[in-house]
Order: structure tokens, then C-alpha cells, then sequence
């Protein structure tokens, strides 16, 4: 195997000791590692970095008898201090920028720079919501093109553009369904979610008022269809599935799950998250997929910015359209796709629409993002994509297999992740261990403990966006990992030894929360 | 395509290793009769940058930037001068591609930044305890309404009149999904709050009332007096502010009895942007309550070196471990729009703060008083911060139409965000910041003495 | 005085018509660092399989399930300020609550230290 690391270090090759504690230094800082304090601890109430006018005491005062008393003690920072403390804090962060981040079912795909350019273009960026429609055109033509993509490449009928996130998106795919039911008089009360799901699966259709009952996966990793068909019934409203799934495998009986849905009445939500995978090889719809969300911070990379914003329009099939909530984007009958807001949603008779999700018209910035990323593959580089991703996936699977338990490695190829299990780790050596070793290795951990059907479950998820050098290099990594987890190495347990922070008490943290930086105000 | 680094002689070498003969081979669990074999038809193919860039460009030019007009609409998105500082640093790699802090030990950034957010947002909002951050206002408002259900054991909300009306359909859409009344009152035109008739509908059964500080014409209610009717009652009070540049100058409502306040945070550091992403704040008086709070928040504690740290906590609310028992569905905050927040926030302090509130002040008084000069406009507003209400003696809809052909976007019309009418066609909501001069107002006043003449 | 054990790891010291429930030191090994425990309030009536209390650690949130019925008399307090309490001490100061044996005859079927033991090692 070709073992690339661009220091020039390769196995074998003896690494010195770490000098660091030998040379202690009287700042704590360790040359280009510096620690920071908190702005409560930096600034000053008087001191501002933005230079505004003084208030004029003699000024007109309409705040008639609510005028602020106390003070709110918010420190302040001039502009040098305040680039070094956020340029510090940047710095004591892993990120798709530095290297390798295969997170399983989070898609973490290099986000282009020319999406950032052009969510920043004036008539995007500072446009408001509510101006008159005739000085928005553009904006609409966002949404409008967007929505196109997303139709198409799905085999969908309308999509919802507004949802702020992937489980908004579930939440909305749901209450279409709901609304559709409740619209025929049907009051099922029960939505079944395989044990494999994502948690906001779930915690979505509790949240959307139904009962949740499981459904186990077969021995391949896949729904157990049989058990699935045998608990379907006039009180089952809806089946959640995540496909392909979050065992990273495609569910091949797909087509049978949502005819046996369809046939009893229900309808098929299914979870996007994974869509990358599949994009521009097989179009959900055509899987009788009745509701799916689409995460655009996954798929579409637009930037997970350290947890959101998101974005997460859901794709209706024809039977869940009418429901849609406001603004809301549908495929005309001439073929044209038109934003239905509330004051024309009668004269395109979208009148059964469950409601409102958000303020405004959804997330715009991410809408211009994604639709950037789009163009920029089209039909054609988007399914490379998919293949690449899938490619890529596994070929970590093949190239670790024989370290790491493949628990589902005989059930075909995977998609876009590769799962691998703790089976084989010496006493006391944990999926934790691993990943906290990969830290020090220089890559940020995979998925862990997740899909919760298979024990100390690492989740890999490299993305088309990683070169085979990359690839390679992770490869070395994890299987040294595996070995030394065999091995039961006890470095591991309290690794990483190189990061900002070494293991963080989390027991501490919860029993006795801090949340709040507290001083005399 | 440049974002793809796998060459064909790469992927060969790779499919040798998988014992695959082709990526189309990798999807043979797909159906062979739905598998697409080649690029969907009708869509456009790959482009580069400069075709990408120009395209998107067009489009950007179809609109009418704020920059470009005399502006003037607020209704819960402002326009305010955002520090170029703000760009550079949301744009820094470690930040921007970087994903929510479920490593501590590489996410000191990010996590370190979330601590300081949660305690400037608690501290504007003269609370104990804020989360790292929601959506956006109207979905936080809604978790607010949930969780005061939850806290209080009741049903019954009561969501007063001057709350922005996408929070209430928001509010009214998830209602119809979850057990309770929600009442609610339309505004009427009137310069008053009506804090009497609020208290007075106010009872036993009510969970909370939910009251917007200043509302959505721009008038400023008086909490301290629904907060104690409320608490009275053992109902809760959950305040709305969606312009947090207000409360540089307005006492904070934690301060005034409120036991949940949320809000919308763009006005500080986060641009127009069309509606989104935005920035939803969530924060509560009482620490009591922290285990019913939706949402991420990060906490301080010590590595196993003793050094100080922070971590995520108190999960098990959350979904990924309760499931169906998670306070919300949620799994997201709004992680970019926080550190614009906060490096705004930090960049302001509290002087910076209060003298951005009194310019914007200043400026909404200076206009209001040009403004009422103007014949056939009456000025409702008594009191309010930097965004007032104006009658005129017109359809207010069509008026911000005929302006806007002049670049002048007058406003948010009432009828806009109440498309039932009832009185209200011929209000309008005239929101002023820092970034407006004299000049602006001089344009206003004169294009609508044309346009009422 | 007789101790019983449940399957769900819950151990149960029968004191006259009056209980004291709590996790086993296997339970509070298995669920890691407890950081929160919430106990019902006295007076609360309680039916054998109900959910009764709530344990967290860092990673996990579990439900403890009532073993027998009876009304509660107690729940601990020294949780809500020291949750570690069930870590250090599962089986005495970790205590979760106390009730009133509504049906003795709901303790029928519950397992001794013994077959407990036993239960355990065979998990």
C-alpha cells in the first residue's frame, strides 16, 4: 500500500519522544498552540471596536419609562484584540480545511469557496424579506431553480423550501402526512421507525403527536421486511426509513416497503440524510418515497459552521403536495415551478396547506450555496459524485476489513460509509479509544456509537471530495489503531496526547453545569 | 470537475482493491430497472467558475439591494452595519468547515466561542442562563411555547397581539399538531399596548403569555406589569424581542419578570440575507428550569490535565439519546450565525452596544418627527426604539409598490403581513437604523407628500 | 431484612408494609458516571412496570421502572445535589425512593442476592 504522509515520516520510522514536558514554558503556550481566555476575562465595558458617536444626553428620548437601568456588562474588544481572540479560538479547531473528516452521515465534503462569493453578492445578501415582490425577483428565481434541481433529481412533485434543518425537514415531512390523513378523516396513530434510525426519527414523529414503535433490522443490516409487512395495519400512518441506510447500505427491497406501505394505507417518509450517495443513480421517488428531507449542509455542501445553520427543504410526492406549508414551491401544470406564498396560495389552490414553518422564505443563504454547488457539477458532476463517494467508501471497507469487524461486509457493497464494529478489541479497549487515537493521528474521528444496532459502532464516511493519497494515509492510521486496540496498548486509553485538551470530564460538566461565565456585573 | 480529486487511474487502482469491475457495480443493490446510467436529461451539465459566478450574478442582479435604495422595512429583519471584521473571521476554515463540537478536544473553537454567546446572550437579555442558539426567533418562540407546557403542566397559551404574525402562524401551525388552545388577539391600530386587557385574560388554566418587547408596530409593553398578572395567575412570561440592538437601550426583559425570553439575533452581526439563515435566541431567568430547555449548550469544565475546557452538555435532552422522549426534535443550532453574533457583540461591548441603540434611536425620532410633518401621515407610536408605525390615508401595499420603482423601500405595509385587512390596509412599519441619514428621510418625506397628495 | 432483585436491575429492601428501591452496583457500573437522577415525589401512587424515575449519565437516560405498586413516601433528596451518590453507593446511600407495599404478593417472582447473582453473570 502506498503510504504517503507529506513530513516524510512512514512506519518504521522512529518518531522522538515528545519534548514538550521536558520544556515547560511559564505562559502555557506551546509556540504556535496558545491558549486564550475568555472575553469576560479580556475585555472591558468601555472599550469598543466599532467607532460610533458618543450619545448625546440631550438628545429626544421616546423610550417613555423603559429605559434600560441596569447595565448589561458586555465586555468589549478593540478590533486587533478581537481578530487575535477569535483567530486563537479558530485555531484549536479540527476542519475540513486541515484534513480528513469522515463522519459517518454527516456528510463532511469540501465546501467551495466560490459558494461563499456569490451568497455574498449584494442582490443576495442584503435584500430583505419583506420588500415588494417585483424587487426580489431574483431571490425567487433562487428559490425557483433550486426547487427545479431538487425535483428533478429526486422524481418528486413540489418541494418545501423553508424547513431550517434536516430534522425541521422531517418535522414538516410528517405533518404533510399528517394533514394528509387527517384530510380523509384517518386517525392512525402509529409510525414505525427501524431501530437503525437517526434519533431525531423518532423524536420527530413523537414531536408530530404519534406513538413510535420499532421495527428490527434482518441479519444483513437491512429492514426485516417480513416483520415490517406483518405489524403494517389501518393504525400504522407512516414508516420512516433512511435509505440508504444508517448501516451504509442500500435497502434493496425499498420498492416492496413502500407498496406495502401504500397498500395499508400509510405513507413512506424517508430520511435524506444519506442522499448523497445516490444522487443522480436513483431517484427516491421512483422508490415510491412519499416525503424526503434533504440536508443542503450535506449534500449540497454548504457549511456545517460548527454546527449550522442548516437547511432542510423536503420533496413531496403528488398525494402530499396539496399539504405543503407556505412559502411553498410546486411543478405548475405547463411544467413552470412557482413559489406559493399566502397571498396567492388560493389562486394556485394550495389551500390545504398545514400552515407556516418559519418566519420568511426559508434559508436563503444556504438556497444561493447550494444552487452554486449544483451548477457548478451539473447533471453529469453530480453523479460522478455519488460514485466517487461511494467509490471511496469502499474502498476504506475493503482496505480495513481485515483489522476491524465488517459487521455488515458480506451484505454487498456499501454506499457512501463503511461500518465496523469494536469485535476483536482486547478487554477494556473501546470505539472511544480508537477515536481519540485517530485525533492525535491527525483526523478528526469517525461516527461513534452509532448506528446503536451494532456494538461500539465506527461509522466512516469519507466523501468524494478526499483524494486516494488522503485515503491512504487514514488507511495506515486506522489500521495501526485496530492493531493497537487488539493489543489493548493503554496509551490509547488516555490518547489524544497531542490535542489543545486531553480528555474532557463530562461527568463534571452535567452534574454541575456552567453555563454561564459569571463575574459581578 | 474540481472539486472531484480522483483521477481514472486512481479509481482503477481502487476498484482492483474493492474486486469491483466498475463504480456503476457498487450500486448493484439498487434495482436495475430504476438504476440511472447516465446523467438525468434536461439538466444543464457541469460549469466552471466563471459560468457559475456570471449566472448567479444575473440573478443577483435582479433584485434591489438595501445599499442601492432609501430603506426603511424592519418587522423582525433589520438592516444594520455588520464590522468587516465579522466576514473575515466567520469565513476562517476553522470555523466555517468545521462541524458541530462532538470532539471536545479538537473543538476548543468552537465550543469556547459557544460559552461566551451563551453568556453575552444571557447578559442582554438579563437572564441566568441562554442555549448555543436556535433556528431562528419564530421556531425558538414556539419552543418557548412548549416548554412553558411542559414546566406549568398547562395547555392554554396566550399569544398577545403584538407579537410578529409569522411567530404566531408558526405558533398556530404547531399548535394544531400538539394538545392546547392557542388564543390569540390581531392588533389593532392604536398607539396603546393594552396591558389591562391582557392581565384580565389571564387565568388558571393559562400555561404562559407571550408578549413581543418592542412589537411589531413598534410600541414598547409594559412587562413588569403582565409578569406579575401572569405569575399571579402561576402562568409563565415569555418575552419576544426580535431587535436585539434594542435592548441597548430598553431595560432587558429578565429584568422585568420575564421567565423565558427569546428572540431573533440577525440584527447583530448576521446580514438581511433574504430571511435566512437567522439566528433564534433562547434563554430563561430561572437555572431551576435548565433540564427543560431545548437545544445544545455548552458547558465549562477541566480536561484530564486539570486544564479549563468546554464541552457540550446536559445531551440527554436532546434527541439523539432520548429519541422520543427529546424536549425537542431539534439537533441543530445555528453555529455561524453565533460567532457573527458574538464577534459583533465583542467588537461592540457595552458601550459600543449603547451607542449604537442611541444613534438608532436618535435617528427613528429624527425621522418620526419628518414624518409626521408630512400631510395625511399620523405617526401611532408614543413610545418605541427604532421602528415605528405610520397611518396614511392610502392603501399602505400599494404605496410600498409605487415607492419601491423609485428605490425607495418605504417599509413593511400592515397589509402585507395581514393579508385579511380589518383596518389595518393603511398602516405601515418604518423601521430606522445607523445605516439611514437625513438624506433618506428628506427622500421619504417627499416621495410620499407626492404620493398622499 | 429481605432484599429483592428485578431483571431491570433494581433492588428492592421490603421493611415491614414500607420498600426502599434502588439500581444495583451492576446497573450503575453499566450506565457509567450518573449525572442526574430524577426521583417521583412522596405521595405519588405507583403501579408495578410504571416508569418511576429517571437516571442519566453523560451518554445514556434510562427510566426505572416501579417493581411492585404501592404510594411513594420518599423520594432520596441527597441525589439532586451529589447524583454520584448512586456510583459510589448503589445499594445504600444511592437509594432512589421509598413506598408502601400495596400487594406483597407483587414480590412473588423477584429474584434473591443469589439468583441474582447468577442472573447477572449469565448476562
Amino acid at each position: 500500500m502506498n503510504q504517503i504522509n507529506q513530513s516524510g515520516w512512514k512506519p518504521g520510522t522512529p518518531v522522538p519522544a515528545d519534548r514538550g514536558e521536558e520544556y515547560p514554558t511559564v505562559t502555557g503556550n506551546k509556540a504556535l498552540m496558545l491558549e486564550e481566555r475568555l472575553i469576560f476575562e479580556l475585555g472591558r465595558t468601555d472599550t469598543c471596536g466599532v467607532d460610533l458617536p458618543e450619545p448625546d444626553p440631550a438628545a429626544p428620548n421616546r423610550l417613555g419609562k423603559f429605559a434600560r437601568q441596569q447595565a448589561t456588562g458586555l465586555p468589549g474588544l478593540s478590533e486587533p484584540e478581537t481578530v487575535r481572540h477569535y483567530t486563537r479560538l479558530s485555531r484549536q479547531n479540527y476542519a475540513i480545511d486541515l484534513g480528513l473528516f469522515p463522519l459517518g452521515s454527516c456528510t463532511m465534503k469540501h465546501n467551495p469557496r466560490l459558494n461563499e462569493k456569490v451568497a455574498r453578492m449584494p442582490g443576495f445578501a442584503d435584500v430583505h424579506p419583506l420588500q415588494p415582490v417585483d424587487t426580489v425577483r431574483g431571490a425567487l428565481g433562487v428559490i425557483n431553480e433550486l426547487a427545479h434541481w431538487l425535483i428533478e433529481l429526486t422524481g418528486m412533485h413540489g418541494v418545501a423550501m423553508t424547513p431550517k434543518a434536516g430534522a425541521h425537514g422531517e418535522l414538516c415531512g410528517m405533518l404533510c402526512i399528517r394533514a394528509a390523513l387527517e384530510a380523509r378523516g384517518d386517525a392512525r396513530k402509529v409510525v414505525l421507525v427501524p431501530e437503525s434510525a437517526h434519533g431525531t426519527n423518532p423524536a420527530t414523529a413523537a414531536f408530530a403527536g404519534y406513538e413510535v414503535e420499532d421495527i428490527p433490522a434482518a441479519p444483513d443490516g437491512r429492514v426485516d421486511l417480513a416483520a415490517m409487512k406483518a405489524r403494517l395495519g389501518p393504525d400504522v400512518a407512516a414508516v420512516m426509513i433512511t435509505n440508504p441506510n444508517t448501516c451504509g447500505l442500500f435497502e434493496s427491497e425499498m420498492k416492496a416497503i413502500s407498496d406495502a406501505v401504500h397498500a395499508a394505507g400509510g405513507f413512506v417518509y424517508c430520511d435524506g440524510a444519506n442522499f448523497n450517495a445516490i444522487m443522480g443513480r436513483v431517484r427516491p421517488g421512483d422508490l415510491g418515497i412519499d416525503a424526503m428531507h434533504i440536508n443542503l449542509h450535506k449534500t449540497f455542501s454548504t457549511p456545517h459552521g460548527g454546527g449550522g445553520p442548516g437547511s432542510g427543504p423536503v420533496v413531496l410526492s403528488e398525494a402530499l403536495c396539496p399539504y405543503g406549508p407556505l412559502p411553498f414551491t410546486a411543478k405548475m401544470p405547463d411544467g413552470s415551478i412557482q413559489l406559493v406564498e399566502e397571498e396567492n396560495a388560493a389562486e394556485h389552490g394550495h389551500t390545504e396547506t398545514f400552515g407556516r414553518m418559519a418566519a420568511f422564505h426559508g434559508q436563503m443563504g444556504m438556497f444561493t450555496r447550494a444552487l452554486t454547488y449544483i451548477l457548478s457539477h451539473g447533471a453529469d458532476g453530480l453523479r460522478q459524485a455519488s460514485g466517487d463517494a461511494v467509490l471511496n467508501a469502499n474502498y476504506l471497507l475493503r482496505s480495513l476489513d481485515d483489522v476491524f469487524d465488517a459487521p455488515f461486509g458480506d451484505s454487498g457493497p456499501c454506499m457512501h460509509e463503511a461500518l465496523f464494529s469494536d469485535h476483536g478489541f482486547a478487554e477494556g479497549m473501546s470505539t472511544l479509544d480508537v477515536a481519540k487515537g485517530l485525533i492525535d493521528e491527525g483526523f478528526h474521528p469517525m461516527t461513534m456509537y452509532f448506528p446503536l444496532v451494532v456494538h461500539g459502532a465506527m461509522l466512516v464516511e469519507p466523501t468524494e471530495t478526499e483524494s486516494k493519497a488522503v485515503l491512504d494515509q487514514f488507511i495506515v492510521a486506522m489500521r495501526s489503531l485496530g492493531e493497537r486496540a487488539k493489543a489493548g496498548d493503554e496509551a490509547l486509553k488516555t490518547a489524544p496526547h497531542h490535542a489543545p485538551r486531553a480528555r474532557l470530564d463530562e461527568a463534571q460538566a452535567a452534574r454541575k453545569p456552567v453555563l454561564t461565565y459569571y463575574t459581578e456585573v | 470537475m474540481r472539486y472531484l480529486p480522483l483521477t481514472d487511474t486512481d479509481r482503477a487502482a481502487m476498484l482492483d482493491v474493492i474486486g469491483a469491475p466498475s463504480v456503476d457495480a457498487l450500486f448493484a443493490d439498487v434495482p436495475s430497472d430504476l438504476y440511472l446510467d447516465g446523467p438525468i436529461e434536461g439538466l444543464p451539465l457541469a460549469a466552471g467558475e466563471m459560468a457559475v459566478e456570471k449566472h448567479m450574478r444575473g440573478l443577483s442582479k435582479q433584485n434591489l439591494a438595501a445599499a442601492d435604495a432609501a430603506f426603511f422595512c424592519g418587522a423582525g429583519a433589520y438592516r444594520h452595519h455588520v464590522p468587516a471584521t465579522v466576514d473575515h473571521i466567520i469565513q476562517r476554515g476553522e470555523f466555517l468547515t468545521a462541524y458541530t463540537p462532538y470532539q471536545p478536544e479538537i473543538a476548543q473553537g468552537t465550543l469556547q466561542m459557544l460559552f461566551e454567546f451563551q453568556t453575552q446572550v444571557a447578559r442582554l437579555y438579563g437572564c441566568e442562563i441562554a442555549n448555543a442558539s436556535m433556528y431562528d426567533g419564530s421556531t425558538a418562540c414556539w419552543e418557548a411555547i412548549v416548554m412553558a407546557a411542559r414546566l406549568t403542566k398547562r395547555n392554554r397559551i396566550f399569544i398577545t397581539d403584538g407579537v410578529h404574525p409569522h411567530y404566531v402562524s408558526v405558533a398556530q401551525t404547531m399548535a394544531k399538531f400538539t394538545p392546547g388552545d392557542v388564543d390569540y388577539a390581531y392588533p389593532v391600530a392604536r398607539a396603546e399596548v393594552g396591558e389591562d386587557a391582557i392581565c384580565a385574560s389571564i387565568d388558571e388554566e393559562t400555561s404562559c403569555v407571550v408578549v413581543q418587547y418592542p412589537d411589531i408596530m413598534g410600541r414598547i409593553p409594559d412587562l413588569q406589569q403582565i409578569a406579575d398578572a401572569a405569575h399571579e395567575k402561576g402562568a409563565l412570561l415569555i418575552v419576544v424581542n426580535t431587535e436585539p440592538v434594542a435592548l441597548g437601550a430598553l431595560e432587558a426583559p429578565g429584568n422585568l419578570g420575564a421567565d423565558i425570553v427569546v428572540g431573533e439575533g440577525q440584527s447583530i452581526g448576521v446580514g438581511l440575507q433574504f430571511g435566512g439563515p437567522y439566528l433564534g435566541l433562547f434563554a430563561i431567568t430561572n437555572r431551576k428550569h435548565v433540564r427543560q430547555m431545548p437545544g445544545r449548550l455548552c458547558g465549562e469544565t477541566v480536561d484530564a490535565d486539570g486544564k479549563r475546557g468546554f464541552v457540550l452538555t446536559l445531551s440527554t435532552r436532546e434527541q439523539h439519546i432520548r429519541r422520543e422522549k427529546a424536549t425537542s426534535n431539534i439537533c441543530t443550532n445555528s453555529g455561524l450565525c453565533a460567532l457573527a453574533f458574538s464577534v459583533h457583540m465583542t467588537l461592540l461591548g457595552e458601550k459600543g452596544l449603547t451607542a449604537l441603540a442611541a444613534e438608532n434611536h436618535r435617528l427613528a425620532c429624527q425621522a418620526a418627527d419628518r414624518l409626521a410633518q408630512v400631510p395625511g401621515v399620523t405617526v401611532m407610536n408614543d413610545a418605541f426604539f427604532n421602528e415605528f408605525t405610520i397611518m396614511v390615508d392610502t392603501d399602505a401595499r400599494q404605496l410600498v409598490r409605487d415607492l419601491a420603482k423609485q428605490d425607495i423601500l418605504a417599509g413593511v405595509s400592515l397589509g402585507r403581513l395581514y393579508p385579511d385587512g380589518d383596518g389595518r390596509e393603511n398602516g405601515l412599519v418604518i423601521a430606522v437604523t445607523e445605516t439611514n441619514t437625513e438624506e433618506d428621510f428628506e427622500i421619504l418625506a417627499s416621495a410620499l407628500q407626492e404620493a398622499l397628495s | 431484612m429481605p432484599r429483592y432483585f428485578t431483571e431491570e436491575h433494581e433492588w428492592i429492601e421490603v421493611d415491614g408494609d414500607a420498600a426502599t428501591i434502588g439500581i444495583t452496583d451492576y446497573a450503575q457500573e453499566q450506565l457509567g458516571d450518573v449525572v442526574f437522577v430524577e426521583v417521583p415525589q412522596s405521595g405519588t401512587m405507583m403501579t408495578k412496570g410504571k416508569e418511576a424515575a429517571v437516571v442519566e449519565s453523560v451518554k445514556a437516560a434510562s427510566d426505572v421502572y416501579a417493581p411492585i405498586s404501592g404510594e411513594v413516601l420518599e423520594g432520596n433528596a441527597a441525589l439532586e445535589d451529589d447524583p454520584a451518590l448512586v456510583n459510589t453507593s448503589p445499594e445504600e446511600e444511592g437509594w432512589f425512593f421509598k413506598l408502601t407495599v400495596a400487594d406483597a404478593g407483587e414480590l412473588d417472582g423477584l429474584m434473591d442476592a443469589a439468583a441474582y447473582k447468577a442472573f447477572c453473570e449469565s448476562l
